[in-house]
């Protein structure tokens, strides 16, 4: 990072005054950047969907409206005013809580904003995504581990070569035969995630399964290939020889001194997979109708709602810079030559 | 007589394919003893040092034969038995500490899981800070709460000889325990390993390549090649008289920095573990056999004295060392300068936080001339050397050829200045591209630089092939197919390729065997004297420096710190920082005698 | 060629005979089409019969025609964008890792920003501004895999460049673009080329997530993801016209990957230290 940002960064000189706390130095910069990646991904939502070629106003009304139809529409959804006012407002409106009314309401003759109408839907796609998380992160070590400790056994061969394959599938793909398995031919779970407004999804364990069980496959695979790759390495680490040479019992080694050096690669790998989910979390929902901010998007891609789709994929991109905020912390925390000063 | 700390008999190490890394292997050892085990890459000393644990990597197994320490054997007994005497009677040191040492735990951990695996972990903390006082490290909480990064290599090195002597260990095998660090770090290590050994009357096998340390400190020296002990003696009369041939080819292969000599090398390069021939394996590099049977079956080991074992059928034939052999040097003529230097400063860094590596240096080499530039690593020596050839940017100062001033950048030189100077680089595996053949990698500078036809230059590398003594057969081989010292050559070769009046040779030498090192140097002796090229020789070893250049210059933290004829500067150091390396420098022994600590502090 | 394919094993080789295979089908499946892609030849939903071996799908037209349709949309989009994201990638990345100047930090931020951003979304947001067409959805898949390839390429380029051969031609004057194309390019192939696979895999995994979405082709259009799509309603009454095209968009992906994975390992390029494939 360039001394220039240092400064502008209030704070950041004192920080480094303080050179005993290289922790809260990284948080500071990192936060700095975070908000200069959202600033940047602010202006390139905002530029790909409104000053692309594409009327918003016209979408809402459909085909048959007619040219004053539009024009009352334009400056009722403030599509009228030059863009970067149009920018400014947005950006200042997120700032302060308010995302935007949506086109939907505008369509329907009111206006409804679009906080009221994602905040449920949020709490919805944050359970899916918890409770896949919840559920990847100890598989994903666990089976990562294992398959690295026994390299080129029958296990370790299972495990690769089923975790190859599912990485390849796309979401919507293991989701489809799910169903065909678990509905039109076991008739156990239902197709849909039909969760009425107001209601907690946890209340309804059955419709969670197949959404949960599709995000796992894709990300459980791919994390559980990096967890295992970062554990060879460790295990090949000359300092895991001479552990075995200082005639350590086999758990200490695996334990004290390559899994404990091959944790920080796999926060990350972790981190990645999470954030893959959000991507994953579109589709899955889509497929299953699953009343989330996944579905919610789709559906304001689908009638062009343009306010709505900048507002919502900035909350998403928000989520995903914070992720990785949280992941490189705590790589940062694990690793002493990255915590401490010379 | 006392009986053996180590007793090796008839060790065979092999790879799962059951070709053999490490035959008829026998040693012993009693406590308080140094044996050195020297040998060039693919001798199989590696893993004969780990076998001494009864370790092995993986892919690779100790077939047959024993490792005793103390009377427990280490070759049978099942894992756990073995896994128990390891660390508590025979201990292991490796090379790079940065490496070996765990990054995620302090100092007092990487020291006391050792008592705790062995369960000596009453008054583990005690014991912890008496380990590190025996090894000069400071006995301190402060200390104990470090990690690995937050020392020096030095220190590193030390807390893994801890570790190693934590649990009263009877034998300590250390494997090329300096060998990444500098030389008065290295004579620091070596005093300490020497005392250490007295004071606890510890056996200490000590793994290296470098003959010249091992007989600084070893009281036995035992040759490795390809993978079996071929000359084993008393260090005095083993350096003194050496009765294998590839020992003798060894020992004159190491130049010495305080009495310059022409060094000689050994015909070929050492042989892979794949490509062993059966017999005898040096017999196809021996220049003095006679015996035919040398191809077809080993030698035994033939003890020619009460300590002096020898495996060759003809080592009485064995010629004497020529200790004396006189070292051509080159008086400068008068004249004007062919490359100055003047006041030159670079670095690295942004402007907001710049870096000097290199800081207000002026030198100057005459036409034919041999200057060498000393210094450890990070003294900005291949920083300078970059500069001269303009690859990297100045911030100050000024590089004339002839009198004439270069343009920073080799872009915007003249075409003949970028000819008349050339630079060949250190690692052999970078310095050609694995992509072109070598024929054609070495006519590119004709071509590019002296305009020669495509024709032309084809026959000029194929002339150059033969200067360089490589068979023109390797001018359609791509690099890949080629040895470290064969690639080097080739590299030198493609320098020649632009006719250049001066050839910078930053560290040319330093990752290869010492044999090929000699060959290389040979080398560039014999084109000085045929071509009258100028020479600037980059290294931190003063041993070459003396054997090839005419003068030197020191160079510590990107400045001079002292510069003149090499005789007199090795020989007497004004500078106080010349004056320690050249007291630390690792030297030919004929008894075990280590730089005295007071000199290098 | 024999450095790619020389040493492939039993599941590699596998692998690449369906990964053949699926492309005939993809390539000449319309040819071989028994029916139009969009004429109802029965009651919608039906199982297989004699007539229409998968059966019909929800408007009554034959899966298996459709399916032979279908396959050029996916495989075709999602090679095209691979094919530009690494042209462009390769461009900007050797552009930026050899020279060093403005346009490498430009590029590790752009970089960074992609990376901060889902890629699905980055297209939702893509196809929202400019709709819904081929163009958009080949575009918008080229630019989310382009700084990835472009920051492989960098990273190879600058360790390439800082090797004594490389600075040898530059000492001895060769112009640059001669450095880069004599004594960089066929260096960094290998290891840029080794991703391919996950690419190409990553490719079609978007471009049928889009036009699973319903956001890419339209319809009457034939696409594997779109019948999913279209028929998910009907998966009970006739599960061919879903196990169909999703066993061959599994099945190419699966050996997409398998002989990607070989090909890398055959370049002695481990595994372990490739990037995740999404």
């Amino acid at each position: 990072m360039s001394s220039t940002s240092d400064l502008a960064t209030p704070g950041l000189h004192l920080l480094r005054e303080r050179r005993e706390h290289p922790v809260l130095l990284f948080v500071a910069r990192r936060l700095a950047a975070a908000i200069a990646t959202l600033l940047i991904v602010s202006i390139l939502v905002f530029v790909g969907t409104e000053v692309l070629p594409g009327d918003a106003a016209g979408a809402v009304l459909g085909r048959n409206a007619t040219p004053a139809q539009v024009e009352e529409m334009r400056a009722l959804m403030g599509l009228d005013r030059p863009a970067p006012e149009r920018y400014l407002d947005w950006l200042g409106g997120v700032l302060t809580g308010d995302l935007g009314n949506s086109a939907a309401g505008f369509a329907a003759g009111g206006v409804s904003p679009i906080w009221e109408e994602i905040s449920g839907k949020i709490a919805n796609s944050f359970a899916l995504a918890g409770i896949t998380a919840a559920l990847m992160i100890p598989l994903s070590l666990l089976l990562g581990i294992v398959a690295a400790v026994r390299a080129g056994r029958a296990l370790d061969h299972a495990i690769s070569i089923s975790s190859l394959a599912i990485i390849s599938l796309p979401e919507f793909i293991i989701g489809s035969l799910l169903i065909l398995v678990f509905f039109s031919w076991l008739d156990l779970l239902p197709p849909v995630s039909l969760i009425a407004p107001d209601t907690n999804p946890l209340t309804q364990p059955d419709v969670l399964v197949l959404p949960v069980l599709t995000l796992l496959g894709a990300s459980l695979a791919a994390s559980i290939r990096m967890v295992r790759a970062g554990m060879v390495e460790a295990l090949n680490a000359e300092y895991v020889t001479m552990a075995r040479l200082n005639g350590f019992r086999e758990r200490m080694v695996v334990t004290r001194y390559a899994l404990r050096n091959a944790l920080a690669p796999s926060v990350q790998v972790l981190a990645q997979n999470i954030q893959y989910l959000v991507g994953g979390i579109v589709v899955t929902e889509y497929l299953f109708n699953y009343p989330g901010l996944g579905k919610e998007l789709v559906d304001a891609v689908a009638i062009r709602d343009v306010r709505e789709v900048q507002s919502v994929a900035l909350l998403i991109a928000a989520f995903y810079v914070g992720l990785n905020i949280a992941a490189d912390l705590l790589v940062v925390l694990l690793v002493p030559r990255l915590r401490t000063q010379r | 007589m006392t009986k053996p700390v180590l007793l090796v008999r008839a060790l065979r190490v092999e790879l799962d394919s059951g070709l053999p890394i490490v035959e008829d292997l026998d040693l012993d050892l009693r406590g308080g003893e140094v044996v050195g085990i020297v040998g060039e890459s693919g001798s199989g000393k590696t893993t004969m040092a780990l076998a001494l644990l009864g370790f092995t990597r993986r892919g690779v197994a100790i077939r047959s034969g024993t490792v005793e320490v103390e009377g427990s054997a280490l070759t049978e007994g099942g894992e756990r038995s073995v896994r128990s005497l390891r660390g508590r009677l025979v201990s292991y040191v490796a090379q790079d500490p940065g490496a070996a040492l765990n990054p995620s735990l302090r100092v007092g951990d990487l020291v006391g899981d050792m008592l705790r695996a062995h369960d000596a972990g009453g008054k583990a903390e005690g014991k912890v800070m008496a380990a590190l006082r025996g090894v000069n490290l400071p006995a301190e909480q402060e200390f104990l709460r470090r990690f690995p990064h937050q020392l020096s290599g030095g220190q590193q090195q030390r807390v893994a000889i801890a570790t190693a002597l934590v649990c009263g260990a009877k034998l300590v095998v250390l494997d090329e325990p300096t060998t990444g660090l500098d030389v008065v770090t290295q004579a620091r290590i070596l005093n300490e390993i020497q005392r250490l050994r007295s004071e606890q009357n510890v056996a200490i096998v000590y793994v290296s390549h470098d003959l010249a340390v091992v007989s600084s400190i070893a009281d036995r020296v035992a040759v490795m090649y390809a993978g079996r002990i071929v000359e084993e003696g008393p260090t005095a009369e083993l350096v003194a008289r050496p009765r294998h041939p590839y020992t003798r080819g060894l020992l004159s292969s190491v130049p010495d920095p305080v009495r310059p000599r022409r060094i000689q090398s050994i015909p070929g390069v050492s042989v892979g573990v794949g490509d062993r021939p059966p017999g005898c394996a040096f017999a196809p590099r021996c220049l003095q056999r006679t015996e035919p049977r040398a191809l077809m079956e080993a030698p035994p080991f033939e003890q020619i004295d009460t300590h002096h074992r020898v495996r060759c059928f003809e080592w009485h034939r064995t010629p004497s060392l020529e200790w004396e052999a006189p070292l051509i040097t080159k008086s400068s003529a008068p004249g004007v300068d062919l490359l100055e230097v003047d006041s030159l400063t670079a670095g690295y860094g942004s402007r907001l936080a710049p870096l000097e590596a290199v800081r207000n240096v002026s030198f100057s080499v005459a036409p034919g001339e041999c200057l060498a530039i000393v210094g450890e690593s990070g003294s900005g020596k291949s920083t300078l050397a970059r500069c001269i050839v303009g690859l990297h940017p100045q911030r100050a100062g000024r590089v004339l050829l002839e009198g004439a001033v270069l343009a920073p950048g080799a872009a915007r030189r003249t075409r003949e200045a970028r000819r008349r100077i050339q630079i060949v680089f250190q690692n052999p595996n970078e310095s050609l591209n694995p992509r072109h053949r070598v024929g054609n990698a070495i006519a590119r500078p004709a071509s590019i630089l002296r305009k020669l036809s495509a024709q032309d230059a084809d026959e000029e590398a194929a002339r150059l092939l033969g200067m360089v003594r490589l068979s023109l057969g390797l001018r359609d081989r791509f690099p890949g197919e080629l040895s470290g010292g064969e690639r080097q050559r080739v590299a030198i070769a493609r320098a020649l390729s632009a006719k250049p009046d001066l050839i910078i040779c930053d560290e040319i030498t330093s990752a290869l065997d010492v044999s090929v090192q000699a060959a290389v140097l040979e080398l560039l002796s014999e084109l000085r004297a045929e071509l009258g090229l100028a020479l600037v020789f980059i290294t931190h070893d003063l041993g070459v420096v003396a054997s090839i250049a005419d003068r030197m210059l020191v160079l510590e933290s990107g400045a001079i710190r002292e510069q003149g004829g090499v005789a007199a500067v090795l020989s007497d150091p004004q500078d106080d920082y010349t004056r320690r390396l050249v007291a630390a420098a690792p030297r030919l022994m004929t008894s075990p005698a280590l730089p005295h600590l007071s000199e290098v502090e | 060629m024999r450095r790619f394919f020389g040493n492939l094993t039993p599941s590699a080789w596998i692998g690449f005979v369906i990964l053949v295979a699926i492309v005939a089908v993809a390539v000449f499946g319309p040819l071989l089409a028994p029916h139009p892609l969009d004429e109802p030849i029965g009651v919608p939903l039906t199982r297989p019969t004699e007539g229409a071996p998968f059966g019909t799908d929800f408007l009554g037209r034959d899966v298996l025609s459709r399916t032979l349709w279908g396959g050029r949309s996916v495989l075709g989009l999602a090679g095209i964008a691979t094919v530009l994201a690494y042209a462009g990638g390769m461009a900007v990345g050797l552009a930026a890792g050899y020279s060093r100047s403005l346009l490498d930090p430009l590029l590790m931020r752009v970089s960074d920003v992609m990376l901060s951003f889902p890629a699905l979304l980055f297209l939702l947001v893509l196809v929202t501004g400019a709709g819904s067409s081929k163009t958009v959805l080949v575009i918008g898949v080229a630019l989310v895999q382009m700084p990835l390839v472009a920051r492989i390429v960098r990273a190879a380029t600058l360790e390439q460049s800082v090797r004594g051969f490389v600075e040898a031609a530059v000492a001895r004057g060769e112009r640059a673009t001669a450095v880069v194309r004599r004594e960089i390019v066929p260096n960094i192939l290998g290891s840029v080329t080794a991703d391919i696979g996950l690419r190409f895999t990553y490719s079609i995994i978007l471009v049928a997530s889009v036009n699973f979405l319903g956001l890419g082709l339209q319809p009457p259009d034939a696409d594997w993801a779109l019948i999913i799509s279209e028929n998910r309603a009907g998966l009970t009454l006739n599960p061919y016209v879903i196990l169909v095209p999703a066993a061959l968009i599994a099945m190419f992906t699966i050996s997409v990957n398998v002989v990607g994975d070989a090909v890398a390992r055959n370049l002695g390029i481990s595994t372990a230290r490739r990037r995740l494939v999404r």
